[in-house]
């Protein structure tokens, strides 16, 4: 059973599925609503969850770093292996700089970002409308790219297990 | 020589007259109303962009001074234009209907030093409340600038109503915060 994943590495990754699909729902959604104390919740909602994400992709990473993953096929083409590589780069490349680029463009709107109305994250721009703007759609076009790199990842793991028939789904789910 | 020393004296205490005389020129340019609460613990600002203000103020008559703004309600500014344009509406400030807040001083108390307290009415929305408003004064030569800040409850003037009327999301308390210059009178 050395070709699995830690249940620890297991564990955020399904959990940072959840909050990645939640996030992106709710952005997706709340930015076109008229202004009303529902939007004003649903941003905060997102914020807090955004940098509730954040955090644990650094945990992540450090598990990551200090955890050698289990490897790839042999039978997997040399050119296939490097765009699976490259994709899970993007993908944690992705995951820091969508909360990253949200922060900023809080910051430049002169929104401050309160974690769960409690703990005010400092503001690292001043409040510069040009600037807000370009970083909206900075976030928006991250966050294009990454469900394009997602849908991608899940086909990925979809044609390992039903064409390819090898383990690189399975050894991700809890049981395996 | 003595009639010219004389003469520099009186040219000297001159500035001096004029300064205990009384300031009532507000320059609008050199004053600002701002205003910050809270949203979902989030500290939020803005300001009134326009507003008219009248003002007496002797620092040697202190109680008999008097003070009237009236804040232009449609020129609020609270850093996003869609914000803007909902607390313009109906259910904020209904600036149609009620286009200005006004606030008229009553009795004034000097509470020793600079810092005075300035009690009034304050009308918004067709609602009018008693505030007091604590508030110090800085001479700098012929203009004088009163500082000062006060809170007051949107829900005691209507001001959010219908889905903003409860204070979970914008919080009820605000405080307003205002600088005014004056220059005394020439």
């Amino acid at each position: 059973m050395t070709n699995t994943y830690t249940p620890t590495a297991k564990s955020l990754h399904w959990l940072m599925a959840i909050l990645l699909f939640g996030l992106l729902a709710l952005g997706f959604y709340m930015h076109d609503l008229p202004l009303s104390p529902q939007k004003l919740q649903f941003y905060s909602w997102h914020k807090w969850a955004g940098v509730t994400a954040f955090l644990l992709v650094l945990v992540r990473l450090g598990w990551r770093v200090t955890h050698v993953p289990p490897a790839l096929p042999g039978s997997m083409p040399k050119l296939m292996q490097y765009a699976a590589h490259a994709g899970h780069f993007m993908l944690y490349a992705l995951m820091l700089a969508i909360p990253l680029s949200g922060w900023l463009m809080s910051s430049a709107k002169g929104f401050q970002t309160v974690w769960f109305g409690v703990l005010p994250i400092p503001d690292l721009l001043d409040k510069n409308k040009e600037l807000g703007d370009l970083l909206a759609q900075v976030h928006k076009i991250l966050n294009l790219l990454f469900v394009a790199v997602i849908v991608s990842h899940i086909g990925a793991a979809l044609k390992h297990h039903l064409i390819d028939k090898d383990d690189i789904l399975t050894r991700m789910l809890p049981r395996h | 020589m003595k009639r010219f020393i004389l003469a520099l004296a009186l040219a000297a205490g001159l500035p001096f007259a004029a300064s205990a005389a009384e300031f009532n020129q507000v320059q609008t340019d050199k004053s600002a109303i701002y205003f910050t609460y809270q949203q979902m613990g989030v500290k939020m600002d803005g300001r009134f962009k326009k507003f008219a203000a009248r003002l007496n103020f002797d620092p040697a008559r202190p109680t008999e001074a008097k003070a009237t703004f009236d804040v232009d309600l449609a020129s609020v500014d609270t850093g996003a234009p869609e914000a803007d344009e909902e607390v313009a509406g109906k259910p904020w400030f209904n600036t149609k209907a009620f286009p200005t807040a006004q606030f008229v001083s009553g009795a004034v108390k000097a509470l020793g030093g600079n810092r005075y307290e300035v009690a009034g009415k304050l009308t918004i929305k067709g609602k009018t409340q008693d505030v007091v408003v604590p508030a110090t004064f800085t001479a700098q030569g012929a203009t004088g600038v009163f500082d000062g800040s006060f809170t007051i409850r949107r829900g005691d003037f209507s001001i959010g109503e219908g889905a903003w009327a409860k204070f979970d999301i914008v919080a009820n308390d605000i405080q307003i915060k205002f600088r005014i210059t004056a220059a005394s009178a020439k």
